[in-house]
C-alpha cells in the first residue's frame, strides 16, 4: 500500500582533496546511511552542524561533483526538487522572479510562451505572492518572498518529492512559522513527500512523521516521531533531546 | 544603470565620453575641411576662428584631422577590445566552469603572454603581420585576451559553487546554459569596469604604436600619428602637439572616470 518515493541503500560518500601531484587527503563523510521515504511522507533529518546533512541531501540529488559517492539511490518520482537554506544565494541575483521561475519550464521545452507565463502567474498565486513581483530582482524581495520565490521554482516542476533543507532557518522567526505553513499547506495540494533537514528538535517533533537521527555521517537512530522521542535507543540521541528539553 | 547614475565619476565620465563620442560620430559625415587638403598659403597657422587648432607643415587643418584621427583611435581600440572580450570571455567562461587540465594549459600560456611587456609583444605580432590599422587591431586584440579571460575565469569560478546554479543543475539545465544564461549575467558589472579599463589601455596602445610609425600609415591621421607628426614643429608650432594630447587625455579621462565610477559600487 505505501509505495516508495525514495530509498538510499548502503550511501557512503568520501570527499577526496586531489592536487596537480596526485590524490590525497580523504574525508568520510557519510558510512553506510540506508532509510526509505514513502509516499505523502514528512522524514526528519536532525544531528549537530557538520554530521553530514547536507552531504546526505546533495548526495540524493547527485550535486556531489568532487566527491566519491557508493552505494544505491533509487527514485521512484521523477525531478526531485530542492529548496535551499538560504533564498539569497539560491535565486540568481541577475534575474527577475518571472525570469527564474519560468526557466524550469523552458529547460523543459513542453509549452509554449503564454502557457508558461499563465504557469508562473499561477504557481504565484499558490506560494502567496504578489503577481506584481514578477518584474523584480531577488535583491528587492524579502526573506520571506525571496523563500516563497525559491520554494515556487522547485514546485512550479511538479516534484512528488523535495528535499528541504533547513528552508526556515536563514529566516526571521516572524517568517518561519508562515513558511512552514505554506509547505504543510502545498504537501497536502500537491500530493508531496518531504525529506525535512533541521537541527530544530522541536520543529521536527511537529511536522514529521518520521525522524532520522545522524552522528558523524551515520544514521544512529530512526523510526516514528513519537518513539523516538519518547524512548530514544542510542546515546547520542538521549544526549540531543536532553539537552533540548532541559 | 541607475545604481552608477548617483556616482559623481561616473556622471562626469558619462558626460566627456558623450561629447567625444558625438564628436567623432559628427567626424565620420563632416568635418571643417577635409583633413588630407594640403594648402602651401595656410603653412603652420595659429589657432584662430577659421583654423580652430591652426594648420600643420602641409596647410591642413589640425581640427579636422583631430577628429578623424580620434574616430580612427576610437574605432581601434573598440574593435581590439572587442576582440579580446569575445575570446575572452569564451575562454574564460570555459576554463572557469570546467576547470581541470584545460584550465592548467590555457592558463599557463596566458601567463607567458602576460610576462612579456605587451608593446614589445605588439611590436612582434607587427613585425609578423606586417604595418597597417586592421593588422594592429589584431595584434591588440590578442593581446587583450588573456587579461579578459583571466577576469571571467575567476567570476566564473566564484559562481560556479553557489546554490543557485546547484539549482539550475537540478532543474535540469545544460552545462552551456548555466554557464552563458545563468553565470554570465552576474559577471557583467565586473566587466563592464574591466572593458572600459581595456578601452583605456587600447587607446594609448593604439597610440604609441602609430607614434612609433607601425598603425596607422600615412596620410590617414590617427592620434598617435598625428603626435609623431607633430613633434618634428614642437617649437613652430606648439598647438599642434597640445590638441592632439588634449583629445588623448579627454577620451581616456571619460572611460578612465567611467570604470571608476562603476568599480566603486
Amino acid at each position: 500500500m505505501s509505495d516508495r518515493v525514495l530509498e538510499v541503500n548502503n550511501l557512503s560518500v568520501v570527499y577526496q582533496d586531489s592536487t596537480v601531484f596526485g590524490k590525497k587527503s580523504n574525508f568520510q563523510a557519510l558510512t553506510d546511511v540506508s532509510f526509505h521515504i514513502d509516499h505523502g511522507e514528512i522524514v526528519g533529518l536532525v544531528g549537530e552542524s557538520g554530521c553530514g546533512k547536507s552531504t546526505l541531501s546533495k548526495a540524493i540529488l547527485g550535486m556531489l561533483d568532487d566527491a566519491k559517492v557508493t552505494g544505491e539511490i533509487r527514485h521512484y518520482t521523477k525531478r526531485p526538487q530542492m529548496v535551499f537554506q538560504d533564498p539569497h544565494g539560491s535565486l540568481n541575483p541577475a534575474r527577475t522572479v518571472g525570469w527564474i521561475l519560468e526557466e524550469p519550464l523552458r529547460i523543459f521545452g513542453k509549452y509554449d510562451a503564454p502557457e508558461r507565463k499563465r504557469r508562473v502567474l499561477d504557481m504565484m498565486t499558490r506560494v502567496g505572492l504578489d503577481h506584481e513581483l514578477v518584474t523584480h530582482k531577488p535583491r528587492e524581495l524579502s526573506g520571506g518572498q525571496k523563500q516563497r520565490v525559491s520554494i515556487a521554482t522547485a514546485l512550479i516542476q511538479r516534484p512528488r518529492f523535495v528535499v528541504a533543507d533547513e528552508p526556515v532557518s536563514a529566516l526571521d522567526v516572524s517568517i518561519q512559522g508562515q513558511i512552514l505553513q505554506l509547505l504543510l499547506n502545498l504537501r497536502d495540494e500537491l500530493d508531496l513527500s518531504y525529506l525535512f533537514i533541521t537541527h530544530d528538535l522541536n520543529l521536527c517533533y511537529s511536522i514529521c512523521d518520521r525522524v532520522l537521527v545522524m552522528y558523524k555521517g551515520q544514521i544512529v537512530e530512526q523510526g516514528p516521531v513519537d518513539e523516538v522521542y519518547e524512548h530514544p535507543q542510542h546515546e547520542y540521541t538521549k544526549a540531543l533531546l536532553d539537552a533540548v528539553l532541559k | 544603470m541607475k545604481q552608477y547614475l548617483k556616482d559623481k565619476n561616473f556622471r562626469a565620465g558619462l558626460l566627456i565620453t558623450g561629447i567625444m563620442l558625438c564628436v567623432i560620430l559628427i567626424g565620420l559625415l563632416w568635418t571643417p575641411y577635409d583633413p588630407n587638403a594640403m594648402s602651401g598659403s595656410e603653412k603652420l597657422l595659429k589657432p584662430s576662428a577659421t583654423h580652430l587648432f591652426g594648420t600643420d607643415n602641409f596647410g591642413r587643418d589640425i581640427f579636422s584631422r583631430v577628429i578623424q584621427g580620434a574616430g580612427a583611435t576610437f574605432l581601434i581600440a573598440a574593435a581590439a577590445v572587442a576582440i579580446g572580450l569575445v575570446i575572452g570571455l569564451i575562454i574564460g567562461g570555459l576554463t572557469g566552469y570546467y576547470g581541470g587540465v584545460l584550465d592548467e594549459i590555457l592558463m599557463r600560456i596566458s601567463d607567458t603572454i602576460l610576462a612579456f611587456p605587451s608593446i614589445l609583444l605588439a611590436l612582434v605580432m607587427i613585425a609578423i603581420l606586417g604595418k597597417g590599422k586592421y593588422n594592429i587591431i589584431i595584434a591588440l586584440g590578442i593581446l587583450f585576451i588573456p587579461s579578459f579571460a583571466r577576469i571571467v575565469r575567476s567570476e566564473v569560478a566564484k559562481q560556479k559553487n553557489t546554490d543557485y546554479v546547484r539549482n539550475a543543475r537540478l532543474m535540469g539545465a545544460s552545462n552551456m546554459r548555466i554557464l552563458f544564461l545563468h553565470i554570465m549575467p552576474n559577471i557583467v558589472p565586473v566587466l563592464l569596469s574591466s572593458v572600459a579599463i581595456g578601452f583605456n589601455n587600447a587607446v594609448l596602445s593604439e597610440a604609441s604604436m602609430s607614434y612609433l610609425g607601425v598603425g596607422v600609415q600615412p596620410p590617414d591621421p590617427s592620434l598617435g600619428r598625428l603626435l609623431s607628426e607633430a613633434q618634428g614643429y614642437l617649437f613652430q608650432a606648439p598647438w599642434y602637439a597640445i590638441c592632439t594630447g588634449l583629445a588623448i587625455i579627454l577620451l581616456i579621462l571619460g572611460f578612465g572616470l567611467l570604470s571608476e565610477g562603476m568599480g566603486g559600487e
